[in-house]
């Protein structure tokens, strides 16, 4: 049932090929730089891994989500900081816009965005809160003279200030509708006046990938830039960020196994008491569970992804799938730093880069918390 | 290791024959390239570097049908192809796959497709097994004067047999000239020219098309597979000869008329730790020694 068609596994290897040879040679020291990697972008954009699941007729590869997955999948094996910036750019800022844009906003962002000469943003969180969105949200829009005017900031935005960031999609309050706040995304084009971006967050992990924080002063924007439809903001991000999850759950999956790869050989050169590490079986062990949790947690997002493909409710899925992977990626990534000893906490190995990157796992694009509040919701335990 | 037998028949005569053919077939044709070039990349399936090579105990052959050795594209006939895929965008006209191999040889050709080249032709044949670089470039001038060209390329080399010898050996057959070993291909109407890398930098080689070309590792940054092409490459058509189809003699292939023969292999042994040079004094002189005996000053 899970077995990969021949096209997929012929996508899965190239993009595996790709980030063994271009990736993984350089991304090190892009990471300790904190340097975001324009020519690994480049590369992955001649690839067409920005275009994955969108149509031809838009500049894309013709694929689906799962495409994207198994990509982001092979990405983050090797690093998770250059798949956050594909997941962030296509699943956050290309395919709200293919989903719900206008003929002319798909007309004027989608080549650009597939192709991976622009990159897309979404801007949801904001410095009040990110679980819960509606009640933290202070940014707003106002129609004044044929244009909106957003006034308000945005926290923890991926690919929102790199120097081929396009298009933000941000979502604000633009009135109220029987009491509760009127949410909608406006598009908001790279250099808007009245749109600055901060300076880079310094963070704990995916410190090769581009996160700030933006504010909107009296920023004015065409009004025909309303993303869909007036009042539909909400209901647009749910729809985005369910499939964004099972994009997450890919992402850690790949981490997850991205640990045992670099155990397993590990594991067979180091030596102590007299022995490869490997030989002893509490190693064994560790390495077992570390790929028996990938495995497990790949069959999660593989069946989340088959039901959205199918055009069947999955949203419990892709909450089970999101919350097991990214514990999956914790876990492994802390088994695989305690095999690699004292070199696991050394940023010059991957393993020490992975455990670094594993945290935000459980965080972004909705906390385990949040997946467990929907998975109950789901299982209707709300009701009571 | 190959060890080489006195030759059983004289190879000139057979590939005299195949240059007057060649020159029927390509070699007189004035190129006209306002429909493009036609270029054709020969390909070759060989095992995986990343693992352990087998050969066949009964016939010292490698073993492509080894189910556990994971067959791949020939690394240096990437390059081939991405300079077929260049010209092609420059000039228009077509890149052709040519491969002779056993069946699995079609995950290869798949493989090539998905790069974004246009159709291929599939040489296998039973007869073929154990051929060596004589024979092969015999069985691939044959289909390649069968299937027209203006422009072959190769990789240099493959990282099987590692022999170098195929782009020689088929522009001999087909009569057309060959540039080896470049890292720039540069076509100009019916002019070809390229830079052969040697020791000291670059020849500038010039040539008028047809011809062969063999290009050398790091020519270009060869493309990886991209979704739509993997998709469009089911569609795309592979076509399969026999060797009566391109008219091949079976008395000039397969292992009993080889020219070489291996006679025994054995795994490469480990290498052995390296000299550390403890410096008392002495160091640069032990280190010159140390060259010296050597032979590398
Ligand atoms: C590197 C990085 C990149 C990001 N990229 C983007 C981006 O591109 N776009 C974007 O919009 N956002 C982005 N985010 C934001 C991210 O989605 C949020 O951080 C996340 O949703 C959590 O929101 P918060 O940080 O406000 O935490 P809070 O919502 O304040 O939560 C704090 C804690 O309380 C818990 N909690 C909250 N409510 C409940 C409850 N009802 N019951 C139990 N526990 C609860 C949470 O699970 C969490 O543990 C990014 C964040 C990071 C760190």
């Amino acid at each position: 049932m899970h077995r990969l068609s021949e096209e997929y596994e012929a996508l899965r290897k190239s993009v595996e090929d790709f980030a063994h040879d271009v990736v993984a040679p350089v991304i090190g020291d892009y990471y300790e730089r904190e340097e975001f990697p324009y020519d690994i972008v480049r590369q992955m954009g001649r690839m067409g891994l920005f275009g994955l699941p969108i149509p031809e007729e838009h500049g894309g590869m013709g694929g689906d989500y799962f495409a994207l997955c198994l990509a982001l999948e092979e990405l983050a094996r090797v690093d998770s900081s250059v798949a956050i910036t594909v997941e962030a750019a296509v699943s956050l800022g290309a395919m709200p816009i293919y989903r719900f844009g206008t003929d002319e906003q798909r007309a004027e962002w989608l080549p650009r965005l597939a192709s991976g000469e622009l990159l897309g943003a979404f801007g949801l969180t904001e410095p009040g809160g990110g679980s819960d969105v509606p009640g933290g949200m202070r940014t707003t829009a106002r129609l004044d003279g044929g244009e909106w005017v957003i006034n308000g900031t945005k926290a923890f935005i991926t690919n929102s200030g790199t120097d081929i960031t396009g298009v933000v999609g941000v979502a604000a309050i633009t009135g109220e509708r029987n009491g509760k706040p009127e949410i909608s995304t406006i598009l908001v084009p790279a250099g808007t006046p009245g749109f600055t971006v901060s300076k880079k967050y310094s963070k704990v992990g995916w410190s090769a990938s581009d996160t700030r924080e933006l504010s909107f002063s009296d920023c004015r924007v065409p009004a025909e830039n309303l993303l869909g439809e007036r009042g539909r903001g909400y209901a647009q991000f749910l729809q985005t960020l369910d499939e964004g999850r099972i994009a997450i759950a890919a992402l850690s999956v790949g981490l997850a196994q991205g640990c045992v790869d670099e155990s397993l050989g590990y594991v067979r050169d180091r030596h102590a008491f007299g022995k490869p590490i490997g030989a002893y079986q509490a190693i064994q062990f560790k390495i077992a569970d570390m790929e028996t949790r990938a495995f497990t947690a790949r069959l999660a997002y593989y069946h989340a992804a088959e039901k959205m493909l199918a055009g069947e409710p999955f949203k419990k899925e892709a909450a089970i799938a999101k919350l097991v992977s990214s514990n999956a990626a914790m876990d492994n990534a802390r088994d695989a730093t305690q095999i690699f000893g004292g070199y696991g906490f050394m940023n010059e190995y991957p393993v020490g880069r992975f455990y670094r990157d594993a945290k935000i796992l459980e965080i972004g694009e909705g906390t385990s918390e949040v997946q467990r509040m929907l998975i109950a919701r789901q299982l209707g335990l709300n009701d009571l | 290791m190959e060890h080489a037998r006195p030759a059983r028949a004289p190879l000139g005569d057979g590939a005299r024959r195949g240059e007057r053919q060649a020159r029927v077939n390509t070699g007189g044709r004035r190129l006209t390239m306002k429909s493009g070039i036609n270029i054709v990349v020969c390909v070759k399936q060989v095992p995986d570097t990343a693992t352990v090579r087998k050969l066949r105990a009964e016939d010292s052959t490698i073993d492509r049908e080894d189910p556990n050795s994971s067959g791949v594209l020939n690394e240096l006939d990437e390059y081939a192809i991405e300079e077929g895929l260049r010209l092609k965008e420059a000039h228009g006209g077509e890149v052709t796959i040519l491969t002779m191999g056993p069946a699995k040889a079609a995950e290869t050709i798949r493989k090539a497709l998905a790069m974004g080249t246009d159709k291929a032709v599939h040489l296998m044949d039973p007869a073929l097994h154990g051929s060596d670089a004589v024979q092969t470039s015999y069985a691939m001038a044959q289909t390649l004067k069968k299937i027209g060209f203006d422009l072959v390329i190769l990789g240099s080399e493959s990282t099987d047999a590692r022999t170098g010898l195929l782009a020689a050996m088929l522009a001999e057959r087909l009569g057309v000239p060959q540039l080896s070993l470049a890292n720039k291909v540069v076509v100009d109407g019916s002019a070809i020219s390229i830079h052969r890398v040697t020791d000291y930098g670059y020849d500038r080689v010039e040539s008028s098309l047809p011809a062969v070309v063999s290009v050398v590792e790091k020519t270009n940054e060869p493309r990886y597979p991209r979704l739509k092409e993997i998709m469009a490459a089911k569609k795309k058509p592979v076509t399969t000869f026999g060797i009566a189809d391109v008219e091949i003699d079976p008395g000039r292939i397969g292992l009993a008329g080889a020219y070489t023969e291996v006679a025994e292999f054995a795994v490469a042994p480990p290498r052995a730790a390296g000299v550390v040079v403890k410096d008392e004094g002495d160091g640069g002189v032990k280190v010159a020694d140390f060259l010296t005996s050597k032979k590398f000053i």
